[in-house]
């Protein structure tokens, strides 16, 4: 866990430079924004591909992805939700602007985020079944903020 | 002249009959759930698999709070807009004093205890299909949820629109209970259709609509804009969904696509239906949505 935190903080240091120098310009504040989301897809995949029998059953990689997204889901990320970011004012957000105003519910949703990636973090190495549970529950985190606070296609 | 007169009368009385005998509600006999015994441990599961919940609870509604089926939310279309009713069991506000029969009634003929059509927002076009013992199985469950005083809204349609007797007409033309995807299915294959076809109604959003709000069995899944709204719903036979089976049980698992973004507006809804039945299920939606003719 601590480990992946260093390697986070790492992988930011080494992304600095080339971050434009106005972090409060709308358009980076999105860019950052879909960077999150990517990253958490990105420990996700590894995760999933187990789950739906894609790729074998690793106790140790599963371990590290899901210590990983557990990880990202305890950065915060309230600097990412800023007014001038919604859907109809950047062309690329779907973000409806109730999630920067909700701010306590926002709150609660990472935290549910949070807890689902820990309980995932504990149980991905102890078994395959543990891992689809698991999973569902991470799932259910990102889907019910979704639901709430992203324009529909 | 007289009997000119009179032959016209005639001819009117007779459109008028054959108008009733169309457009009349048609309820099941009233013997036609005799020998079924209520199981709502499986009723349960045909909950989750009818998506109650997620037009009759609130959208906003989690955990416990998706079995309070107070109704209310609200769903615009080109005809008004429906909103929808509060089934939880309270015998005034909601359906605390429906038989088996009365649930039967509306979900496979849309016709409510007092004899009168529903709309076909509620989706008997699909829950047609239902088996008889799933509706006994559904009543047992819905019987010990909670109760909920809250008045239904009534829905906001306006003329021709609210002449209910009209809505026989409709069913006339779209309550078909035939299955949609007929042929060889394996029995796999024959699940996923049932789930798909009749509790999960799928084509209600993911099946394009006639002029007049039909659904499209000759594109059946294929997707569609969004009734007074914007956006699509989109097509989920095997012409656009290039899914593999493996990716579709996780969606109706987990919610993730498999680019690991998640499901979001209704289908979130849907995803927190399916996640609560068998994997053996969810994998059964996956074999039938394969089994679909292809719409590019």
């Amino acid at each position: 866990m601590r480990k992946a935190f260093f390697a986070l903080a790492a992988a930011l240091l080494v992304a600095a430079p080339v971050l434009s120098e106005d972090l409060n310009d709308p358009g980076e504040i999105l860019t950052a924004r879909h960077g999150y989301m990517l990253m958490l897809a990105n420990q996700l995949a590894p995760l999933g591909a187990m789950a739906k029998g894609e790729a074998p059953y690793d106790a140790a990689a599963a371990e590290k992805a899901a210590q990983s997204l557990a990880a990202l889901a305890s950065v915060d990320t309230s600097m990412v939700w800023a007014p001038g970011t919604e859907t109809g004012t950047l062309a690329d957000s779907a973000a409806l602007p109730e999630i920067f105003t909700n701010t306590s519910d926002r709150e609660a949703r990472f935290a549910e985020l949070k807890t689902a990636a820990d309980t995932l973090a504990a149980a991905a190495g102890t078994g395959h079944d543990a891992l689809k549970t698991a999973m569902g529950a991470v799932g259910q985190a990102c889907g019910g903020c979704h639901k709430q606070y992203r324009k529909s296609e | 002249m007289r009997r000119a007169l009179t032959a016209v009368a005639l001819l009117v009385l007779a459109g008028l009959a054959a108008a009733w005998a169309i457009t009349r509600p048609r309820p099941l006999p009233a013997g036609a759930l005799a020998g079924l015994t209520p199981d709502p441990v499986r009723g349960e599961q045909v909950f989750w698999a009818g998506g109650c919940a997620s037009c009759h609870a609130d959208a906003e509604a989690r955990g416990e709070g998706k079995l309070v089926l107070k109704g209310g939310q609200r769903f615009p279309s080109p005809f008004g807009t429906f909103v929808a009713p509060n089934i939880s069991n309270d015998p005034e506000a909601g359906i605390g004093g429906w038989s088996a029969l009365d649930l039967a009634n509306a979900m496979l003929r849309g016709v409510s205890p007092a004899g009168r059509h529903y709309y076909p927002a509620f989706p008997y076009a699909s829950y047609a299909r239902a088996s008889l013992q799933d509706v006994v199985d559904l009543r047992a469950f819905l019987a010990a949820l909670p109760a909920d005083p809250t008045p239904s809204a009534p829905h906001e349609v306006g003329f021709p629109f609210n002449i209910r007797l009209a809505l026989g007409a409709w069913k006339f033309l779209y309550l078909d209970p035939s299955w949609v995807v007929a042929g060889n299915l394996s029995p796999e294959e024959a699940r996923g259709r049932y789930l798909a076809e009749a509790l999960g109604h799928c084509g209600e959003c993911h099946t394009p609509r006639t002029a007049l709000g039909g659904m499209d069995r000759s594109r059946w899944l294929a997707g569609g804009p969004v009734p007074a709204g914007k956006g699509n719903f989109p097509n989920i036979t095997p012409g656009k969904l290039d899914w593999s089976q493996a990716d579709i049980v996780e969606y109706l698992t987990s919610g993730f696509t498999p680019e690991y973004d998640s499901a979001g507006g209704h289908m979130a809804l849907v995803v927190e239906n399916t996640a609560h039945l068998p994997e053996a299920d969810r994998a059964a939606i996956a074999a039938y949505l394969k089994r679909v003719p292809p719409v590019e």
